[in-house]
């Protein structure tokens, strides 16, 4: 039970052990609990009856640490009542939702998952890619509902091998990406913010040329000022009438209105998303079509994942309190 | 040519009856209201007969037909021809290696995504509107499993090319192994079940394989454990995998194939851990053209005196 015992659960514990605030537990936490409350006293604020700030002013002046998810946004608001706090330690690998400039100005240090979960985003994306492209889960629901007895064969799909595949972003998620489509014959190329010339992949500084020389654009870059709306009008024009777009970044890299009517006017051919500008809200018009494939932010859903990141998380919380150089920190950008 | 008589007995594509009438006397069997007798009629004009997963040619067809030369099969398998006939009366058979094995290797290894990170069950949460109540369970990591494979032809071979990619060993029987490639081999189909995490049916049909898929293999593949089978129906014993899926003897399935297709045992609609597809391995614009134009490349050659492009017999 947190709250008004936290003082004397600390006192009773034969080691002390450094408080960590929790808003709304993360699943990293929730699968692994255990794995945290063997080093840390965790302020549990969502067990408390009280309302949030009331809680936070009672319980929490003196916590130096925070671990948060992605849904709980660490801005000024929040940061106000806490005044004690010196790191952010956030399980998942975009830190969008963290006020990073505040944090900066207050000298919060902000840590993130960084590559726990590429491997597994990179399989959400490569499945939904498969997905649109042969219309898996479409055909799926076709078997399931009858259809291939009384109306006949399903329409055919789109040839994956020999298609030119654009990676937005290519860090640890889109090198991963990149590596797995290779094996299907895909063509790779790119654009990030710098180049990597360590990689033979053909580099395009401009997203549009990179969405006009290409058949498919996957997103797997962070949601910052520069990429918000990056995938824009223009960009899905140059994509073109035969050209497919997956996201497994943050929905508000696309203009999500834009890449709707687009799909409605059917001048791109299909979308697999994991991410939306406004999860878990879903605009309605994609939710009739079946030339797109819907996922529910669930790409680093499994338990390796989870682990993973509670073992940075982790890292960093003893890093951070024994005074260490913090594991994953987060690059200003 | 446009006096030979070729025989197509269900739809397979319109790419490839369109040109099949440009170059030949055309008998579109399923248009055709009294078949066999059609068929007696017509018997000796008929000196080739198109063939699929479907449909191909048995004995008693190639009975039926005197005059025939050439069965040029829309497919890669040819478990429905009857190849020990074929040889023995000099009748030649084509089917459509190669521009067909990337399209079914691709759907194999989306079948595996598809099923253990619940991509159609996930698609269907979200348009049900369940995503706003909470978020979806944990699903199965994918990468670095061992994929275990039946068959090391050339789909077989593009099917771990790609796996490997995810990391994943890759373990596999085949009717003899084979010592240029690098990846453990098993001499029974129940040991490498029991060794691999995703078992991949990517053989040929025939006599042997007939039920390769048993109540011995699925257990040993066991509850956590995921079939694909991207071969063919009758290689898996499915009265077993129904139950097996039902009790949770086995962890799921990806199927592309069945005993008696359409027909899809309807036990199987309710479940989450199964992926259905209506047979769609080869199934895009790009490959069904490639085929159709094999198919058309084998019927010339043979009727102009030249090299078969793909023959089996």
């Amino acid at each position: 039970m947190a709250g008004s015992s936290s003082q004397e659960t600390i006192m009773t514990h034969s080691v002390i052990h450094p408080q960590v605030l929790i808003i709304k537990p993360p699943p990293a936490f929730t699968y692994f609990e255990s794995n945290f409350t063997q080093k840390f006293d965790i302020l549990k604020a969502w067990e408390s009856p009280l309302p949030l700030d009331q809680f936070l002013t009672t319980h929490a002046q003196s916590v130096q640490a925070i671990l948060c998810r992605a849904l709980t946004p660490v801005n000024a608001d929040l940061l106000q009542l806490l005044p004690a706090l010196k790191i952010v330690v956030s399980v998942s690998t975009g830190a969008n939702h963290v006020d990073k400039a505040e944090c900066r100005r207050r000298g919060i240090a902000v840590t993130n998952a960084r590559n726990a979960y590429s491997e597994d985003v990179a399989d959400i994306a490569v499945g939904l890619f498969i997905d649109v492209h042969r219309k898996i889960s479409a055909a799926d629901s076709y078997v399931r509902r009858g259809l291939w007895s009384s109306k006949g064969d399903y329409p055919l799909g789109s040839k994956i091998g020999g298609k030119r595949v654009g990676i937005v972003g290519l860090g640890s998620i889109g090198y991963n990406v990149a590596k797995r489509l290779e094996a299907f014959g895909c063509k790779i190329s790119y654009n990030s913010r710098s180049e990597r010339p360590s990689l033979s992949y053909p580099f395009h500084s401009d997203v549009c040329e990179l969405a006009a020389n290409t058949d498919a654009l996957i997103i797997c870059c962070a949601l910052t000022d520069q990429t918000r709306h990056m995938i824009n009008k223009e960009v899905l024009s140059a994509l073109g009438r035969e050209g497919v777009k997956v996201n497994v970044g943050r929905g508000a890299v696309i203009d999500e209105k834009e890449l709707v009517k687009c799909l409605v006017n059917r001048e791109i051919r299909g979308a697999g998303l994991d991410v939306f500008e406004n999860d878990p809200h879903v605009p309605k018009e994609l939710v009739e079509m079946d030339n797109v494939v819907l996922s529910p932010h669930k790409a680093v859903f499994t338990l390796e994942s989870f682990k993973r990141g509670s073992e940075v998380a982790i890292a960093n919380l003893e890093a951070f309190f024994s005074n260490k150089p913090l594991v994953t920190p987060v690059m200003d950008e | 040519m446009d006096s030979i008589g070729v025989l197509i007995p269900i739809p397979m594509s319109a790419y490839l009856e369109q040109e099949l009438e440009k170059r030949f006397n055309l008998f579109k069997l399923w248009t055709i209201p009294h078949k066999t007798q059609f068929i007696k009629d017509h018997a000796t004009s008929i000196r080739a007969v198109i063939g699929n997963a479907f449909s191909g040619a048995d004995a008693e067809l190639i009975e039926t037909l005197p005059k025939l030369e050439i069965v040029a099969s829309f497919s890669v398998g040819l478990d429905r021809v009857d190849l020990k006939k074929c040889k023995e009366k000099g009748i030649r058979v084509t089917n459509t290696p190669d521009v067909l094995t990337d399209d079914v290797a691709d759907l194999a290894i989306g079948l595996a995504l598809a099923v253990m990170r619940r991509l159609c069950e996930c698609d269907r949460y979200v348009r049900s509107g369940q995503w706003k109540k909470g978020d979806y369970k944990l699903t199965t990591k994918f990468t670095g499993k061992t994929v275990g494979i039946i068959g090391m032809g050339r789909i077989g071979k593009a099917v771990a090319k790609r796996a490997e990619a995810f990391s994943c060993p890759i373990v596999y029987f085949s009717r003899t192994e084979k010592p240029d490639l690098k990846f453990k081999y098993y001499p029974s189909v129940v040991e490498l079940a029991s060794n691999c995490d995703v078992l991949v049916v990517a053989c040929p049909l025939t006599e042997e394989t007939r039920h390769i898929i048993n109540r011995e293999v699925i257990d040993a593949l066991g509850p956590k454990g995921v079939l694909i089978n991207i071969g063919r129906g009758p290689h898996v014993d499915e009265p077993e995998l129904v139950s097996a899926l039902l009790e949770g003897r086995l962890g799921g399935a990806g199927l592309d194939v069945y005993q008696n297709e359409p027909e899809v045992p309807e036990q199987l609609f309710g479940l989450e851990n199964v992926v259905l597809l209506p047979h769609v391995g080869s199934g895009t614009v790009e490959t069904r053209n490639a085929m159709a134009d094999l198919v058309i490349g084998n019927l010339e050659a043979h009727f102009l005196n030249k090299p078969l492009l793909t023959p089996v017999v």
